[in-house]
């Protein structure tokens, strides 16, 4: 269990850099497809991709604290 | 003033002289007197009146005694005082032993009122108190006022010997004889009685109540008594037999001397008168003539025999008088036939000499007429001779043979001178005739006056002898009667004594009876009890080997189910040695666990031990209390849960802030800032109560290490326990393995612990 932690951020880091990666990937193309090679859109990748993957990472630290819930209809 | 003393004083002392000092002293006192003269004279006052008082008493003391004595009496040391003052006490008074001396006097002398001196009657007493001897007893004569009261006194000592309620003895009224009689026989008694009752009592009356003696002690006196009595009797005896032996020796010597005399006399008479008569030749006459001078030498010889012989003879009987006045001095009564017969034997012997004596003075008497007439014939034959022989010178004497021979001138001269002697005796005879009556008167005067001598005499010896015999017919009588009394005393006392057995048969018969009643009663009680005690000791026999059978049975029993039991024991150690070997095999493989590896899956070994303790349903439940885990896997090694831990704490250090509600990533970044700021101790002792403070991660972790380090997993764990949040996420897995290991070691430590009870149980220590 303490390594999962260790891999855990592994997977975060690795899926955070390549989210980054894809999304200034994603970006340049955008940029240079769409906005006239303007930057905002790698950024805007960028920062979407970093924030993907950090969103990933909290949530796949979190992952074990969440609880899940179903509604069930009640049968009257 | 002191000081001046005492420098005075130590120059005394420095110079040691006594003078000095003396003065020195006394300038001391002069110096003080001055001030205390008042008290110093008061002080001398009062010594000058005390020594005063003092020499006073002892002057005073010494002039009067009594005055001495209640001094003495009264202050103490004050006959010491007086003594060294005056010397001892005088004695004034008489010495208390005098006193049963002098009062024993008073009986003692009526009983010895005969007694020449009184000296000797004390001194006799004195003897008597001291050897209580017999020979002491008074040898009195007896007066015949001393009789009556001595045999009052008898009585009553009689009484007092005997216990018997004495009657006195009809002879006590006949004072002459009888009495005198008790009063010998139990003479030498009263000196002794008298004189220790004097010794007792102090006092002077004769008629005193008497002090019995135990029995033993008067059969012992009587016993003495009667044998000294025996002794003196037969010393007695035999004096009297020696005196008398000799005495009569003597005088039968004596009487044999005197009839020796007697026959030498007579034959010399005799012979004298044949010689005077006879007409014999001379030669015959000169023969006779011999004869008749060896029979005068006989005669004088016998006679001077005879007379040495009667002094002899008178001496012994002397003698034999004076033993026998001895003897009866002695006053025993034993001794008085002896006495008797001696006096008898004397009697008779002087009786005899004296009978003898007289005949041979009369024998003398005979002889000496004899003789006379033998000298007045031998004289007239001389004168006829004479005359014969003036006539006829030469005829010479013997003329008888002579007739042949004589001349007729002789004759006729012969004739008449034989005729003028005729005339002249013719006229002799008628002058004699005339004087006949005178002579004869003479004669008969002198023989009337012979004849009284001799009567008187002879009277006299006879009146001796009778009064001699008299006297020992009345001894003889006295004798007599005394055995007389003697024997109605022993009737009447043997009368008494039979009385007195009878008394004490007929009591010893009762007392034998009441003794026998007592006794079977005590006997038939003594049965009784012993029978009772036989039953209870066997019935305590009986209970006691009823107890030791029981006892013995149980024993069995109980034998056998300890035989059984330790077979069982057997058993079952056998078994808890299985387990216990299967358990340590199973502890074994714990130790399997290396580091980094589990230890060996524990399957086999808890087969085995639920193999070995198949009944024991606590070993059973033991062993399948072992985690699944465990035995599929194995537990991991407390080292290697140790090093794990190290690293997981400081992945729980970096998660300390996230739990379900703070997860962020920014929480996440937070607490590794706060992991890499904050510093703790890497080790911390735990306390014993975990505070709310107690329970921050950090501190935890340290406590948990700690403890780790330590050994003590348990602990550590717990600490872990406490962990929330995501540290306890990350150090789930440690816990979980921990636990496991902690849970297998606690069943197996159970186990072992088990196997050990068990094996210590069935273990029988030596």
């Amino acid at each position: 269990m303490a390594d999962e932690l260790g891999r855990k951020w592994d997977r975060c880091l690795a899926d955070t850099a390549l989210k980054t990666v894809t999304g200034v990937g994603i970006g340049i193309v955008f940029s240079v497809l769409f906005f006239k090679r303007r930057t905002w859109p790698v950024s805007f990748g960028s920062g979407l991709g970093l924030g993907m993957g950090y969103s990933n990472c909290q949530h796949d630290f979190r992952s074990p604290y969440l609880i899940h819930g179903r509604v069930v209809k009640e049968q009257s | 003033m002191l000081r001046v003393c005492l420098r005075g004083v130590k120059a005394t002392a420095q110079k040691s002289s006594g003078r000095i000092r003396l003065t020195n002293v006394q300038q001391c006192r002069e110096y003080t007197t001055g001030e205390s003269s008042s008290a110093s004279r008061v002080v001398a006052a009062g010594l000058l009146t005390v020594t005063g008082g003092i020499g006073g008493t002892i002057i005073y003391a010494k002039w009067d005694h009594k005055f001495r004595a209640a001094v003495e009496k009264n202050v103490p040391y004050s006959e010491w005082l007086l003594g060294l003052a005056l010397g001892p006490v005088s004695q004034d008074s008489g010495l208390p032993i005098r006193k049963p001396m002098e009062s024993i006097q008073p009986p003692s002398m009526l009983e010895k009122q005969m007694r020449t001196s009184k000296a000797k009657s004390e001194k006799k007493l004195k003897e008597t108190t001291e050897h209580g001897a017999q020979d002491s007893g008074p040898a009195s004569p007896q007066p015949a006022q001393n009789i009556q009261e001595a045999s009052a006194e008898a009585t009553q000592i009689i009484s007092a010997i005997s216990e018997v309620q004495s009657i006195p003895a009809p002879c006590d009224t006949e004072p002459t004889a009888a009495a005198g009689d008790c009063k010998e026989c139990s003479d030498p008694n009263i000196a002794l009685e008298t004189a220790t009752v004097f010794q007792d009592t102090k006092s002077a009356g004769t008629a005193e109540p008497l002090r019995e003696r135990s029995a033993e002690e008067v059969a012992a006196r009587l016993a003495q008594q009667n044998q000294d009595e025996k002794d003196i009797i037969t010393s007695l005896s035999a004096q009297l037999d020696d005196s008398l032996a000799s005495s009569a020796k003597a005088t039968l010597q004596a009487i044999g001397a005197q009839e020796a005399a007697l026959q030498a006399i007579t034959q010399h008479t005799h012979k004298l008168k044949e010689a005077m008569e006879a007409e014999g030749p001379s030669e015959e006459k000169s023969t006779q003539w011999k004869d008749l001078e060896a029979a005068l030498a006989d005669r004088t010889t016998s006679v001077n025999d005879a007379k040495t012989a009667l002094v002899k003879a008178n001496e012994a009987l002397d003698s034999l008088k004076s033993v026998i006045d001895k003897s009866k001095g002695l006053k025993i009564t034993a001794a008085r036939p002896l006495i008797l017969a001696a006096e008898e034997n004397l009697h008779k012997m002087v009786v005899d000499l004296d009978k003898v004596v007289s005949k041979v003075q009369s024998a003398e008497s005979e002889a000496k007429i004899v003789a006379q007439y033998t000298e007045l014939v031998h004289e007239a034959k001389q004168q006829f001779q004479r005359e014969v022989s003036s006539l006829t010178p030469e005829i010479q004497a013997n003329w008888k043979g002579l007739t042949g021979k004589l001349s007729t001138d002789d004759l006729n001269a012969l004739i008449a001178h034989a005729h003028r002697r005729i005339d002249q005796l013719n006229r002799e005879l008628a002058e004699q005739r005339v004087q006949e009556q005178i002579h004869m008167e003479a004669a008969l005067e002198q023989q009337r006056a012979e004849d009284q001598r001799a009567l008187d005499k002879a009277v006299g010896t006879a009146k001796q002898h009778v009064k001699e015999e008299a006297r020992l017919e009345q001894e003889r009588k006295l004798a007599e009667l005394r055995e007389v009394i003697e024997a109605e005393m022993r009737t009447q006392l043997r009368r008494q004594a039979a009385a007195h057995t009878d008394h004490v048969r007929d009591v010893l018969k009762v007392q034998e009876q009441e003794l026998r009643a007592e006794a079977e009663q005590e006997l038939s009680s003594k049965l009784l009890a012993q029978e009772t005690r036989y039953r209870q000791l066997t019935q305590e026999q009986l209970d006691d080997f009823t107890l030791d059978m029981n006892a013995a049975y149980a024993r069995l029993k109980g034998v056998e189910e300890a035989i059984d039991s330790h077979v069982e024991a057997e058993e079952e150690a056998r078994k808890a040695h299985r387990l216990w070997l299967s358990v340590e095999a199973l502890t074994y493989t714990l130790k399997t666990a290396s580091t980094e590896s589990p230890s060996m899956p524990l399957e086999d070994a808890a087969e085995a031990v639920r193999a070995s303790c198949v009944e024991n349903d606590f070993a059973l439940a033991l062993a399948s209390a072992l985690p699944e885990e465990s035995l599929k896997r194995g537990v991991y090694s407390e080292a290697s849960l140790r090093a794990r831990f190290n690293s997981l704490r400081s992945l729980a250090r970096r998660v300390a802030l996230i739990d379900e509600s703070h997860n962020t990533l920014y929480q996440y970044f937070l607490s590794y800032v706060q992991a890499a700021l904050l510093f703790e101790k890497q080790q911390e002792v735990p306390p014993t109560q975990l505070r709310s403070e107690d329970l921050d991660p950090f501190k935890l972790l340290s406590y948990a290490s700690y403890c780790l380090e330590h050994g003590d997993l348990e602990l550590a764990a717990k600490l872990v326990n406490q962990l929330r949040g995501e540290a306890r996420r990350v150090v789930e897995d440690w816990l979980i393995e921990a636990r496991l290991t902690l849970e297998t070691r606690q069943v197996i430590s159970l186990l072992s612990a088990y196997a050990n009870a068990v094996g210590l149980g069935t273990t029988q220590a030596p």
